[in-house]
């Protein structure tokens, strides 16, 4: 492992280094407002955990509509909620690809495979997030 | 080279590194442990859907199955609970001089939390899934 060279001042890893923690904190806020719409809408009684825990992490329709409360998909399938899971699911893949981009970095250190690995993230996070928006939008 | 960075992990454990480096180690391992399992999932729920394929029906089924949940459940919430203590001494230093008892407070929420998980999640299968 060599010392990664972050210099001071606004720069790509600075911003990055902010975005993690912002989406972090996001993402807990996020969750706690999908357990408590699950439970406002039945979960209390007609929900089991597994279910519960789609619902919280992921609301999207082939996850709610596979729990057994009825009616359930009119609720869900409104734009609020489409654009609440595009949120989750920016801020998780984005999070996730840095994290993955920092972790690899630590063992790649200073080489030409550096941005060669950046350009390789950026493609896999682009093709994450369409794909996410895709599946939000068309099921 | 004035650091010598070449300690033994449980070296490292045992002087200066301590809780903290557990975590820290931790933190990363769930994170990658996420990024696979999530987006394993979320790649074989595509193709389960599109084109109905055998092998991501296997692995969705995998992913399904209450042992493999107890695992994620572990790996979400600790990277979760971390996270936060981590986000929230980052973004307010001034609080860094309780790192110990913010890694405290961590734990006895994590244990309780995560315990309650899998007695539910036990419970659930032993009863008929």
């Amino acid at each position: 492992m060599s010392i990664r060279s972050v210099q001071p001042g606004m720069s790509f890893e600075y911003i990055m280094w902010i975005f993690t923690r912002i989406s972090g904190l996001a993402m807990i806020l996020l969750a706690g407002i999908g357990v408590t719409a699950a439970f406002m809408m039945g979960a209390r009684t007609q929900m089991d955990l597994p279910a519960l825990m789609r619902w919280t992490f992921f609301p999207n329709p082939n996850h709610v509509v596979n729990s057994n409360i009825p009616d359930v998909a009119v609720g869900w399938a409104t734009a609020f909620w489409q654009i609440m899971q595009m949120l989750i699911i920016f801020f998780a893949v984005t999070h996730a690809f840095n994290g993955l981009r920092i972790v690899l970095e630590d063992f790649i250190g200073q080489s030409y495979l550096k941005p060669m690995l950046r350009g390789l993230i950026l493609l896999l996070w682009m093709f994450s997030l369409i794909t996410a928006v895709y599946v939000i939008l068309a099921s | 080279m004035a650091l010598n960075r070449k300690v033994g992990f449980f070296q490292g454990l045992k002087y200066q590194g301590g809780g903290t480096m557990f975590a820290w180690m931790l933190h990363r391992i769930t994170g990658l442990c996420i990024l696979t399992f999530v987006g394993l999932h979320v790649i074989s729920s595509f193709f389960m859907q599109q084109t109905g394929s055998e092998v991501a029906t296997r692995i969705n089924t995998i992913y399904e199955n209450w042992v493999f949940q107890i695992f994620v459940a572990f790996f979400v919430i600790f990277h979760a609970l971390n996270g936060f203590r981590i986000a929230i001494l980052d973004l307010w230093p001034k609080y860094l001089i309780y790192q110990r008892e913010a890694l405290w407070l961590q734990w006895c929420i994590f244990v309780p939390v995560y315990g309650l998980l899998v007695f539910i999640l036990v419970q659930r299968s032993l009863a008929g899934g």
